[in-house]
């Protein structure tokens, strides 16, 4: 089981609805523990690419196997299933839900997820403060905060323990470092592929910024595997 | 643990929003109450009236409506148009399957209640509740005509303690002009509090209710009224002419029917006998019209409350995609998305309803004593009831139901945004 791919796309093709096709890549892997850097301008269709990879989209053509299962053959309620076991998810800003505590935030997915749950041990709060201080959020007044008094950078690192809790085995993360700045951003990348590496999970971080790429295993342009060029 | 994972962020979703939530809950709040108020008020003040006469089988007066006897007899609500006289009084009593006879004359009041001239009878006969004997709390009943037994209200509202003094008034003004103040009475008892209109009433002995009148004859004070001294008042025959109602008891409750049809049909001066089970009934049934009309209306102010949950939810679904795609982004399948709207609806509609049934008896604990006071009848069984559960039942159930539309709603819009909003 381990030894297929974290992510395995062949023959994918994707349009929105009444619009060009956006997405058509005739292949696409990303290994077991392998931390991919994809570049790509806004508009090139990598948040649709993720969303596809995260299960929330299905293609019209072609298979996406994620982690050993092949997304285009499972009912969506699967698909939910599979991303909420073993995926974590971080976005470009406003990752936290408002209304729930840092800690809270961070043992979101184990709500949604017996595995995740399971995975993360009985202490739940216990592992996620230990998830935030590694990342460097252990100061007790910052985490009896309201979310949205968080800095940018802090809430992206606070989604980052979200993404990690419960050791899901493929990361998935989108710009998240586009609202921050030159020194944040390195910082939040150095730990974030760090705790990847510890956690042994794949990682799929996609941005425009081609000058992240030397953080990574491995740096892909969307342009080059994408062979609708509708949009640009 | 799912279950109760989701109501969690329903919950914590409501108070990130607890003013708009607060003012909903309140909307929703007001409409339960006004219809359990509703509610209350119709059982309460049946069981209260139906509870202040037992054991009396017939209640005879003159011709009126049977409502409007019971009514002025009973409840000293209104006033009577015409008397009975003395001479059929007796005959009445006199009947073989009558076993006894509380004479009733009213007609005058002092500083707002009710004075009602009667006998020793009422003290043996009158029952209350379901057949309890009225009891002396101090002093004992009238034994001199001018003596007079307070009700436990009367005494607590005006301060009156035995051997105090009363100036009646002559029919139910406030006093001054018309006082009977020549002929002040004596409080020689006072009664045990009864929760019915009795507490609200001073006894007099009839013959006290004549002697006052002697000298008003006309209906105003005869200037030579206070020149009649207390001697000759005694020596006069002080048996009433008239009574206002006769409460009867029958030897056997079994003859109800043919005594009932007897007084009603006996010639010489006309008589009306009513059963006042029979007609509490009929007021019900003159009232129950108003109650399905105002039970009606405060069930439409219910529905606009729940509308009012909608609009609330609704309305906070723009601004809460993002948090829907971060959730669905954490592994929210589309029915926790769903579900998480549904229960935020049914919180708001369980909350409200709640809080409605604890306004009401606060509402109650509050007005209750001003009710009893104005009214003599104490509005029961105003606890806690199956009414209220069943209701907070019904206004969660609907509340639930409506919140399938934006639960609806939310679960479209989540599936088309996939992971990104597009803001």
């Amino acid at each position: 089981m381990t030894d297929t791919p974290a992510i395995k796309i062949r023959d994918l093709g994707f349009a929105w609805p009444q619009s060009p096709p956006l997405l058509d890549i005739a292949g696409f892997d990303l290994a077991r523990g392998e931390k991919l850097f994809l570049r790509g301008p806004s508009g090139s269709g990598k948040s649709t690419l993720l969303g596809l990879v995260a299960g929330v989209l299905e293609p019209q053509s072609g298979t996406i196997e994620v982690l050993g299962e092949n997304m285009t053959g499972l009912a969506g309620s699967k698909r939910d299933r599979l991303r909420a076991d073993r995926m974590g998810v971080i976005f470009q800003m406003f990752n936290l839900v408002p209304y729930l505590s840092v800690v809270q935030n961070v043992m979101l997915p184990c709500r949604f997820s017996a595995a995740r749950r399971k995975a993360a041990g009985d202490d739940l709060a216990g592992e996620a403060r230990r998830l935030l201080a590694r990342l460097g959020l252990s100061d007790e007044k910052l985490l009896a905060r309201p979310v949205t008094d968080l800095s940018v950078g802090q809430q992206q690192r606070v989604a980052v323990a979200r993404a990690l809790i419960g050791g899901p085995q493929l990361l998935i993360a989108d710009e998240p470092t586009s609202a921050l700045d030159a020194d944040a951003r390195d910082r939040f990348i150095e730990l974030l592929t760090e705790e990847a590496s510890g956690s042994g999970a794949a990682l799929l971080f996609v941005s425009h910024d081609g000058s992240l790429a030397s953080h990574f295993d491995r740096s892909v342009d969307l342009a080059e595997i994408n062979r609708a060029r509708a949009t640009a | 643990m799912m279950g109760t994972s989701i109501l969690g962020l329903a919950w914590r979703s409501l108070m990130n929003r607890r003013g708009s939530a607060l003012l909903t809950i309140l909307a929703v709040a007001l409409s339960v109450a006004l219809f359990l108020g509703v509610d209350k008020a119709r059982n309460g003040a049946r069981a209260g009236f139906d509870n202040t006469i037992s054991g009396t089988d017939l209640i005879v007066g003159a011709p009126t409506g049977q409502i409007n006897l019971l009514l002025y007899s009973v409840f000293r609500l209104g006033n009577a148009t015409a008397e009975v006289s003395w001479d059929t009084y007796q005959q009445v009593a006199a009947r073989g399957d009558i076993a006894w006879t509380i004479p009733v004359s009213l007609g005058d009041s002092h500083r707002g209640f009710r004075v009602m001239g009667t006998d020793q009878s009422y003290f043996e006969h009158y029952k209350y509740g379901d057949g309890q004997p009225l009891r002396l709390s101090e002093g004992e009943r009238f034994g001199d005509i001018y003596q007079a037994v307070i009700g436990a209200g009367v005494a607590r509202e005006l301060g009156y303690e035995i051997g105090g003094e009363i100036v009646l008034t002559h029919g139910l003004g406030a006093g001054g002009l018309t006082d009977h103040d020549n002929r002040p009475f004596i409080v020689a008892g006072i009664l045990a509090p009864t929760g019915t209109p009795v507490d609200q009433t001073i006894h007099i002995p009839l013959e006290g209710m004549t002697a006052i009148h002697v000298g008003w004859e006309s209906g105003t004070k005869n200037p030579m009224a206070d020149t009649i001294t207390e001697e000759m008042i005694r020596s006069f025959d002080l048996t009433p002419r008239s009574i206002t109602a006769i409460f009867v008891g029958l030897e056997r409750r079994g003859t109800i029917l043919s005594t009932q049809r007897a007084i009603n049909t006996r010639p010489g001066e006309p008589l009306l006998a009513i059963i006042p089970g029979v007609a509490l009934g009929e007021l019900w049934q003159v009232t129950g019209v108003v109650e399905r009309a105002l039970i009606a209306v405060s069930v439409f102010v219910i529905a606009v409350g729940l509308v009012s949950v909608l609009t609330s939810i609704l309305t906070s679904l723009n601004e809460r995609r993002r948090e829907m795609s971060i959730l669905r982004a954490t592994g929210a399948r589309p029915g926790h998305i769903f579900f998480l709207m549904v229960a935020e609806a049914g919180l708001l509609g369980f909350i409200g309803a709640v809080l409605g049934v604890a306004l009401v008896q606060l509402g109650l604990v509050l007005l209750g004593p001003v009710l009893s006071q104005t009214y003599g009848v104490q509005l029961q069984g105003l606890g806690v009831s199956f009414t209220d559960l069943w209701t907070v039942l019904a206004v969660t159930g609907a509340a639930l139901v409506i919140g399938m539309i934006p639960a609806i709603t939310a679960l479209r819009r989540s599936l088309a945004d996939g992971l990104t909003v597009k803001l």
